[in-house]
């Protein structure tokens, strides 16, 4: 019930409806808590209820960090690799 | 961008690994939601960390925090003539005094799995003879679904549809856990889906009252080595705070659609939770305008008594985070997925089942 993947939009109907794709197997969805959402966007669902849609500049704000990181662990010696 | 596989990336959990080991220090941190709990487990997040970080669970797993006599409230309206109840799939396994719901929906024919409480709400409009009632269970991010379902059918004139709800409100749970000394609860990693309904403002009390650090955190492997990360900066620097690692998916404001109709919908009531016990301000009672369609105003459940926890069974201390699964003597030997005894083994999200599945991992 919790477990929500992220899932694409793959098209919006009428009525709050849309079409949406989570690992290859389309279900429908209510984007009513949504109204942003639209064709492309990756949403979270619960319940049959798209409750939030994904920020891809945030996203990719996030990966940056982690890659600034793993680059800096790279070049410090680990605590535990001295002497 | 496909939000799944980049955040499971293993070359950039080194950087994040190396940094949690330059700040370790001995810490308790709980982890709210079944979501993280399962991730937690299935990516062995544990071993990649320094012994002196614990990573405990908390009663994020909605299935498992709900009494059995709720449970048995639900078998008890399915059993009465004309009623169909409709219910999600895990909470169907967890054993109670009068069976469990599969067993009726394979028997009697009178319980009918669902995904969303608007299949619920399409049997309503057809199966006009039969009164249709939707068992609503879970957190914050379900409850939203079942408030827009209450005013569809209000909206239809839907009579023949109802809720029995056991909908439960996390914040003031976790002020009761954080003053609990047996949990010893020294940082909190909080539930991503439930925050992008209410927002992380939501637990600025753990952190200003209680001077605990709060992340509110994603539910890829590196989202929860970041937060593990951003909780030890946040000690070391001795401020602690609420932060927001999960920004694409977490808006500030939360979801105002979706609290404006738990707000017209719903209304606050004390709620018993497993382990816990009675919490005031934790849960979501049906409010008068929406009467027509409760199940506990159309029915007279009060004859369900509460139900004592199953013998031996350490659910109610798990929850709390007191105890490990490991540490209940039935866990792996007469409680397991196949079988349970608890609700923590029943639910995919619950503590016991995911150290069931992913033990040895």
């Amino acid at each position: 019930m919790c477990l929500a993947i992220p899932a694409k939009v793959i098209s919006v109907e009428p009525g709050g409806l849309a079409m949406i794709e989570i690992e290859g197997v389309r279900h429908k969805a209510s984007v009513e808590l949504v109204p942003e959402a639209e064709v492309g966007s990756y949403v979270i669902v619960h319940a049959g209820f798209a409750i939030s849609v994904l920020d891809q500049e945030e996203a990719q704000g996030t990966l940056k960090l982690f890659q600034e990181m793993a680059e800096m662990a790279a070049e410090t010696p680990h605590v535990g690799d001295i002497g | 961008m496909k939000f799944i596989s980049e955040f499971r990336e293993g070359a950039l959990g080194s950087g994040l690994v190396r940094r949690i080991e330059r700040l370790s220090r001995p810490i308790r941190i709980m982890e709210v939601c079944g979501g993280h709990t399962h991730v937690i487990c299935r990516y062995g997040i544990r071993d990649l960390l320094p012994p002196d970080i614990q990573l405990i669970h908390g009663p994020g797993c909605p299935v498992c925090v709900i009494p059995q006599h709720e449970i048995e409230k639900a078998i008890e309206l399915s059993t009465r003539p004309g009623i169909l109840l409709c219910c999600f799939g895990d909470v169907m396994r967890v054993p109670t005094r009068r069976g469990t719901l599969f067993s009726l929906a394979r028997g009697r024919g009178s319980v009918k799995m669902v995904y969303s409480p608007l299949e619920a709400i399409e049997m309503a409009a057809a199966l006009p003879d039969k009164e249709i009632v939707f068992f609503a269970i879970g957190f914050e991010t379900t409850a939203p679904s079942t408030a827009l379902a209450l005013k569809r059918a209000s909206s239809q004139g839907l009579a023949n549809f109802k809720v029995l709800s056991t909908h439960f409100i996390i914040p003031p749970a976790l002020r009761v856990l954080v003053k609990d000394s047996s949990s010893r609860i020294g940082a909190f990693i909080a539930p991503g889906h439930v925050t992008t309904i209410i927002g992380p403002d939501a637990y600025c009390f753990l952190a200003d009252e209680y001077n605990r650090p709060v992340v509110v955190t994603g539910f890829e492997p590196l989202d929860l080595l970041q937060a593990i990360m951003l909780i030890l900066q946040q000690a070391a620097e001795g401020k602690p705070r609420v932060e927001n690692q999960y920004t694409r998916a977490v808006r500030v404001q939360g979801n105002r659609r979706a609290l404006e109709a738990m707000d017209e919908v719903f209304e606050i009531r004390p709620a018993i939770w497993r382990g816990l016990g009675l919490i005031p301000g934790t849960g979501l009672g049906i409010a008068p305008a929406f009467a027509p369609w409760d199940a506990e105003k159309a029915w007279d459940l009060s004859q369900v008594e509460p139900a004592p926890e199953p013998p031996g069974c350490l659910c109610g201390d798990v929850l709390k985070g007191v105890s490990q699964p490991k540490d209940c003597s039935l866990f792996a030997v007469s409680c397991t997925p196949d079988s349970p005894v608890g609700p923590c083994m029943v639910s995919p999200e619950g503590a016991c089942a995911a150290h069931y599945r992913y033990r040895g991992a």
